[in-house]
């Protein structure tokens, strides 16, 4: 868990993390009519969930460890949207009512091509969702479908997005998820990753900012050895 | 040891077993029904499910799919909203034809584990429980199977009703266990059929990702699922674990 705690409730993060594949028009844009071939067979209809679990989580400053053998990690900068009160079968324009605040997450994968059953070891390895640096009311920013995202490396910029162009904005993403599972407080639903994610190497050090939110950092090192 | 925790009388409370129901930590002798029961587990970590961890069940779900223990782990990760207690309802879709039960082993992490070894790893288990993790194959598709919405909905995760510690389980690869609708065996097997065994899953996990306790790792489900529908009382039961009672109602339309 990153040590994370806010001036206002839910005061602490709960240590569930939802991540959204494919939420980018672009990105699923981009796999074309694959998604209607082997093994997808149709688009997705339903957004595509996955879980950050909580040994992945760190806070702003880690350094996360590239595991050996792999030469390059996946960088997605999202917004994550920090729940405030429990949401089940909210309607969109509701759901950001139950929105506390909002803080910025590092989705770190290791690179892979196939969306169909991709094993968590890619996803879900110790540090690999840097979290932080704070948690912002919503007032912080303007609006949330239209914000800038930028990914540097070594404090060259590699990635300049937005968190526009979404299959589902903030609250229709939230508003769907919310009609099956509750999102409880301090849970965090990111809104998904731009196309074109950077990919980033041991000894780089990198920050995700986003429009209003300042910048997360955190350092990729060499894993120790078994 | 066998532990519970139960709601009674406006406060939660740890119980243990009791020739008349359960008894709570303050003493006072319950029927097993005069309480709500809990998932046995306080303080609930990250829930780690495996698809596919038994040679039967590979084979009914397709002649072309093959899984051995040579091959990667299936897993995939849950919430801990989608957890229920013992003899609770869960809410069956209104529009799903196709849900059906899964008795699975469910091992809770007692000591952290990182980079263990098979040998080493059932030292790191606090102790076991039954899961029913309900699937609802209506909304199985195709990117990041199976999907939240097929295996993370509210209520649909079902644990208990004891936390049976390690000690009293001696070979956790000999247990029986089987599914009963409206009494009716409906899926029987034995942990000796898991693909990946316990101690190999604790390996596996460890080796990228830290266990902690309060983890729980549901270890699949042998052959013989089959739907269930609204008024069901499932019954899914582990030998020597324990007989994790649960009833399917109807989903309620959304309050206006």
């Amino acid at each position: 868990m990153p040590a994370l705690s806010f001036d206002f409730a839910p005061w602490r993060l709960s240590g569930t993390v939802v991540g959204v594949l494919l939420n980018h028009r672009p990105a699923l844009a981009a796999l074309g009519d694959a998604v209607n071939a082997a093994p997808y067979k149709a688009a997705p209809k339903a957004p595509v969930l996955y879980v950050k679990p909580r040994n992945t989580q760190v806070g702003d400053g880690a350094c996360v460890a590239v595991p050996a053998g792999v030469p390059e990690l996946e960088v997605g900068a999202a917004l994550g949207l920090v729940i405030g009160r429990s949401a089940y079968r909210v309607s969109a324009g509701d759901a950001l009512a139950h929105v506390a605040g909002l803080v910025i997450v590092a989705d770190l994968s290791v690179p892979h091509e196939s969306f169909y059953r991709p094993s968590v070891r890619l996803k879900a390895r110790d540090g690999f969702c840097p979290i932080g640096p704070r948690v912002w009311p919503l007032s912080a920013v303007p609006a949330l479908d239209a914000l800038a995202v930028r990914v540097a490396v070594d404090g060259r910029s590699v990635h300049e997005t937005s968190t526009g162009e979404r299959v589902r904005g903030a609250a229709k993403l939230l508003a769907d998820v919310s009609g099956f599972m509750t999102l409880a407080p301090g849970d965090v639903l990111l809104t998904g990753v731009a196309a074109g994610a950077p990919r980033v190497a041991a000894g780089h050090a990198v920050s995700v900012a986003i429009e209003g939110l300042g910048a997360l950092s955190f350092e990729l090192v060499t894993e120790e050895p078994a | 040891m066998r532990s519970a925790r139960v709601a009674f009388d406006g406060a939660i409370h740890d119980a243990v077993p009791h020739a008349d129901g359960l008894q709570l930590a303050d003493g006072r002798v319950l029927a097993e029904d005069a309480v709500v029961w809990l998932p046995p587990v306080a303080e609930i970590g990250t829930i780690i499910a495996l698809g596919l961890n038994y040679a039967d069940h590979v084979k009914e779900l397709s002649k072309e799919l093959t899984q051995t223990s040579k091959d990667e782990p299936l897993v995939f990760l849950k919430t801990a909203g989608s957890l229920l207690g013992h003899r609770a309802r869960t809410r069956r879709p209104v529009d799903a034809a196709f849900m059906h039960y899964e008795c699975e082993l469910a091992v809770v992490i007692g000591r952290r584990a990182r980079r263990v070894k098979a040998a080493d790893a059932l030292a790191h288990v606090q102790g076991y429980t039954v899961c029913n993790d309900y699937a609802i194959r209506d909304y199985l598709e195709n990117w990041y199977r199976p999907n939240l919405r097929v295996k993370n909905r509210d209520g649909a995760t079902v644990l208990g009703p004891w936390l049976v510690s390690a000690d009293e389980v001696p070979d956790p690869q000999a247990l029986a266990l089987g599914t009963r609708v409206n009494g009716r065996v409906v899926q029987q097997g034995t942990t000796a059929n898991m693909i990946h065994t316990v101690a190999a899953l604790i390996e596996y996990l460890s080796d990228f990702m830290t266990l902690a306790p309060g983890d729980i790792i549901l270890t699949g489900t042998p052959e013989g699922t089959v739907n269930c529908d609204v008024g069901d009382e499932v019954v899914c039961e582990i030998e020597g674990i324990g007989r994790l009672v649960n009833t399917l109602v109807a989903d309620a339309p959304p309050a206006p």
